[in-house]
């Protein structure tokens, strides 16, 4: 469903991901490991549009057809229209708004649409009011599959990290995207969180989307993942089922430092 | 003790500074000028200023929490009587003109014109986020859109309002492009130079707007039809109800014309803020990146915020327009904006209820004060004071410059500063100020 072949970014004479190329299957949950520094995030930045490539391209296949070169689209139609959503390493929400509000900003385009240019809903006419209150339906099942109806109408930013966490998941599947991204969506978290965070992470792949997820958490990356692409210095060094890379040699050297030039284990 | 010698210290740094500012004073003698002494009007300042860092240190010297306890206790009051202030302020407003003396319908107007500046700005720099130094450049627009479509194509105040309206946020739409990328500072600065570049323009372009001569003559608006002309003539107002024709019944009319349209940016403000579009505003300001990885387009988020905004700005102008009769460059310089920005700020970010409260302080509080110190000065008939008694009113801009510091250290994020939540599930709590981003633009 994502192929990235021969992506390639350069920051002046860095070469942050160096001809890298990897797939993404529909309904897997396709996990991007590596050591600090090895691209991951620029990788996700570069397929949810907040960088342009230097070079390669970036192929959205939807399911119920079409397809999107996202390298060449503008970062708010990645999401708006090809349905890739994402969330940050650190948390961006909208901490001054409440979690309804957050969850119902994510719906802006579908109910931006039933607006009719704005002045229709100003007055008070048109199908807004329809629009709106599937919007607050919708709102509601995340709220619920998250667990944090309760605490619907608090502000965002007075939220548990944990719960924070939760919320930015809840609020990128509002945009009802066909590949959700995540970027280490259990740094930070205790692994009674954790556990529920695999949990709501196994359920969006089997009843949502696909995902593709950058993790630290090797007990939630071998637990959860269909497949993995490890990444080193930008460049890609394993690639394969949870078990195929834990047994790869490259893999182990990469992670314990074997053969580089310090050798302090991580 | 260290208390009493940093106060001491202020004084002394007081009396170096106004000795020569407020001390001495030049007087157009027999002989030329002549230099006039003022130690008590000295001695006044620099004991308001030992006594103001007295305050101050020992107000400080309450512990951090207990302040902001109480800070979050008053917030809470006033979002309480929030709900008793609107309808006492609106029937006050609707009833205003019934007390029947021009001075204080003519001063509620000037309010009603700057608390719809305010709304209008509001929803730039208060929703939005976006810092806006040059609002008084769509005042500006506003009020020459219908001073010259008036006096050019005789057209009318209820035809030119939309019109000057939507040119106003035409170029609000205009300034708006080249800042998409601005930031802070940056975008501050650029807006400034676009209010100084209209007003500009507005003096030079003299063919057109007649220069620092301005534009007088500008028609006044009608009731359906009616003017209010003193001549008595048929289809004017006097005519119609067959009462006497008199300038009050066009001042009760002006006043009621700017409460509806104050009214109408308020209610669409409220309005906008329920819908999706205001709900972006609010994230951008939150949080932009945020924001474009839900797939909202920034750009026009940004331009229709501008534009909006500006829409309100041309509306206000318009009337400006229409109630002077005359307009001329000067009346759109740097402090409008100030002002109006200061009534924002000074109200609460976003606040709606705030910013009728902050331009009713800043705008009715700066005659009030102006008004209580000449009786104050009037009272003071001891030869002591024989300086300073006849000069009191001019202090006021200083009084009330004062009072605004003390305000904004007091309640740094304005009168009225939290957040009420656009929708809620269940019930609408009060989103505490230090969780809303202030917006970098």
């Amino acid at each position: 469903m994502l192929t990235v072949s021969g992506l390639t970014m350069r920051f002046g004479g860095l070469k942050a991901v160096d001809d890298l190329s990897f797939e993404a299957r529909e309904g897997d949950i396709t996990a991007v490991i590596g050591p600090n520094g090895a691209g991951k995030t620029t990788v996700f930045n570069c397929i949810t549009g907040f960088y342009r490539p230097t070079n390669g391209a970036i192929v959205l296949s939807h399911p119920k057809g079409g397809t999107f070169q996202l390298q060449r689209m503008p970062g708010h139609r990645i999401a708006s229209a090809a349905k890739v959503a994402r969330t940050f390493q650190n948390i961006r929400l909208f901490a001054g708004m409440t979690v309804l509000e957050n969850l119902l900003v994510a719906q802006h385009n579908p109910l931006m649409a039933a607006t009719g240019f704005g002045i229709l809903a100003v007055v008070g006419l048109g199908r807004y009011r329809a629009a709106e209150a599937a919007g607050m339906e919708k709102a509601r099942f995340w709220l619920d599959a998250i667990g944090l109806t309760a605490r619907a109408d608090d502000p965002a930013g007075a939220l548990p990290y944990g719960a924070q966490r939760r919320l930015e998941i809840a609020r990128a599947m509002c945009i009802d995207p066909v590949l959700l991204c995540l970027d280490e969506p259990a740094a930070g978290l205790n692994p009674r969180e954790s556990e529920e965070l695999n949990q709501l992470l196994l359920r969006i792949r089997d009843e949502f989307c696909s995902l593709l997820l950058i993790e630290h958490d090797m007990g939630v990356v071998m637990r959860i993942s269909d497949h993995i692409v490890v990444l080193d210095h930008g460049k890609k060094i394993s690639d394969g089922t949870p078990a195929e890379v834990r047994a790869d040699p490259a893999v182990i050297a990469a992670y314990l430092g074997e053969g580089e030039e310090d050798e302090v284990p991580a | 003790m260290t208390a009493l010698r940093d106060a001491f210290l202020s004084a002394l740094v007081a009396l170096g500074l106004f000795a020569p500012l407020v001390g001495l004073v030049t007087t157009s003698g027999d002989h030329g000028l002549t230099l006039t002494a003022r130690p008590i009007a000295t001695a006044v300042v620099v004991g308001l200023v030992f006594f103001g860092r007295l305050l101050t240190l020992s107000w400080r010297g309450r512990s951090r929490r207990e302040a902001t306890a109480a800070n979050r206790a008053f917030a809470e009051r006033i979002t309480r009587a929030g709900k008793y202030i609107t309808p006492v302020l609106l029937s006050a407003a609707i009833a205003l003109p019934l007390t029947g003396s021009r001075y204080y319908i003519d001063l509620g107007t000037l309010v009603l014109t700057y608390i719809m500046l305010g709304w209008g700005l509001n929803i730039v720099v208060g929703l939005a986020g976006l810092l806006d130094l040059g609002y008084v450049a769509f005042y500006a627009v506003g009020a020459y859109s219908y001073a010259l479509l008036a006096t050019t194509f005789g057209l009318g105040f209820w035809v030119c309002l939309p019109l000057a309206g939507i040119l106003a946020a035409c170029w609000g739409v205009m300034l708006g492009f080249p800042v998409l990328r601005l930031r802070g500072d940056y975008l501050a600065i650029v807006t400034l130079a676009f209010g100084e570049i209209i007003r500009i323009v507005l003096n030079n372009w003299v063919s057109l707007t007649n220069g620092p001569n301005g534009i007088s003559g500008i028609p006044r608006p009608t009731l359906f039809g009616l003017a209010f002309s003193m001549d008595g003539g048929p289809g004017t107002f006097g005519d119609f109800f067959n009462i006497e024709p008199q300038v009050i019944q066009r001042i009760i009319f002006l006043y009621y014309v700017i409460l509806g349209l104050a009214l109408l940016t308020n209610w669409v403000s409220l309005r906008l803020r329920r819908l999706p579009l205001g709900r972006a505003w609010e994230a951008l300001r939150e949080d932009e990146v945020a924001c474009r990885s839900l797939g909202i387009n920034v750009r026009n988020t940004k331009l229709t915020a501008f534009g909006i905004g500006a829409l309100f700005g041309g509306f206000a102008g318009a009337f400006f327009a229409t109630r002077q009769a005359f307009i001329s460059p000067e009346s759109f310089t740097f402090m409008e904006s100030a002002t109006v920005l200061a009534i924002v700020v000074l109200g609460g970010l976003g606040s709606q209820l705030g910013v009728a409260l902050a331009a009713i302080v800043m705008i009715g509080g700066l005659e009030a004060l102006r008004d209580f110190l000449s009786f104050l000065g009037d009272q003071m008939d001891s030869p002591v004071f024989a300086g300073i008694a006849s000069e009191l009113p001019q202090y006021r801009v200083l009084i009330f410059g004062l009072a605004l510091v003390v305000m904004m250290v007091l309640r740094p994020r304005g009168l009225v500063s939290g957040r009420t939540p656009s929708v809620a599930l269940t019930k609408v709590k009060e989103i505490a100020p230090d969780l809303v981003a202030e917006g970098r633009g």
